[in-house]
């Protein structure tokens, strides 16, 4: 691993009812994410999806640099920036910054439809 | 209306978290983990580990209880028809594994106000029934027209 270097994309398209199954395994029941109503009611497009499920997104891609080792993501910051909507494709992109002495710090980021729901996103790794 | 800084190093009692191996699994379907060790009990005891593993974003989950009743507390004083979940950081520790009992604190780290935004910071520190800290999450909400 070189910095520089850029990690496997992660694809993933959000069904329709994922937020349904990410607010019963969360506990996050914030009507902007399953009440169409409510959603467009305050000004949405319709329901959006919940940003910490995009983030466990990148941290998936993260996770997949350091194989199956479920304690090698260390560490993992966010920033959220717009909504992620339902039933569009999603690629998690990144490059690795820095690599050595066992660990890895990568840059990542999370697009969809053109916009870049998450962006400057580091993650530290334990890499063998 | 200014933000109110007077509510930075308040802390709130620490809620505890009982970690289920349905939960575990239901949450990793959610967020589309496939790796056996958060899944299947033989593979994660072959693995050396007691019970299923949870996924670091788990962290979410146990830390959520704690979370909602500092973000909504009025002395913080969060406009929640504003609010948007601006950052987040977690810091993994030791292994979450189903069985264990994870007890969580927040803090309100820091309130302060750029361009008309309100930013609200906690962190929450989450530790496992041997006392080892298993996640530090630092969350960020932005508050639009403070």
């Amino acid at each position: 691993m070189e910095p520089g270097e850029a990690i496997p994309e992660l694809r993933v398209t959000p069904d329709k009812y994922v937020t349904y199954r990410y607010a019963g395994a969360s506990g996050d029941f914030n009507p902007i994410h399953i009440d169409e109503e409510f959603a467009r009611a305050v000004g949405l497009p319709g329901r959006i999806l919940h940003g910490l499920w995009t983030m466990a997104q990148v941290a998936r891609a993260a996770e997949q640099v350091a194989g199956d080792d479920p304690t090698a993501l260390r560490r993992l910051s966010v920033q959220f920036r717009g909504m992620g909507a339902l039933e569009q494709e999603i690629a998690v992109t990144g490059t690795v910054r820095e690599a050595g002495d066992g660990t890895a710090t990568l840059e990542l980021e999370a697009e969809q439809d053109g916009k870049r729901i998450i962006r400057n996103a580091e993650a530290d790794i334990a890499v063998s | 209306m200014p933000v109110n800084a007077e509510a930075v190093g308040k802390s709130y009692p620490p809620v505890v978290y009982a970690v289920g191996r349905e939960k575990v699994r239901e949450y990793a379907h959610a967020v589309g983990e496939t790796n056996p060790l958060y899944h299947d009990v033989e593979a994660a005891r072959a693995a050396g580990y007691a019970d299923v593993v949870a996924p670091p974003m788990f962290a979410v989950v146990y830390s959520a209880p704690v979370m909602g009743p500092a973000i909504l507390d009025p002395a913080v004083g969060i406009n929640l028809a504003a609010m948007v979940h601006g950052g987040q950081e977690f810091v993994w520790g030791e292994p979450v594994v189903a069985g264990d009992e994870i007890s969580t604190t927040a803090t309100v780290k820091d309130v302060s106000e750029r361009g008309g935004m309100g930013f609200y910071v906690f962190e929450s520190v989450s530790r496992n029934q041997d006392g080892e800290t298993v996640c530090t999450g630092t969350w960020t909400n932005i508050v639009r027209g403070v």
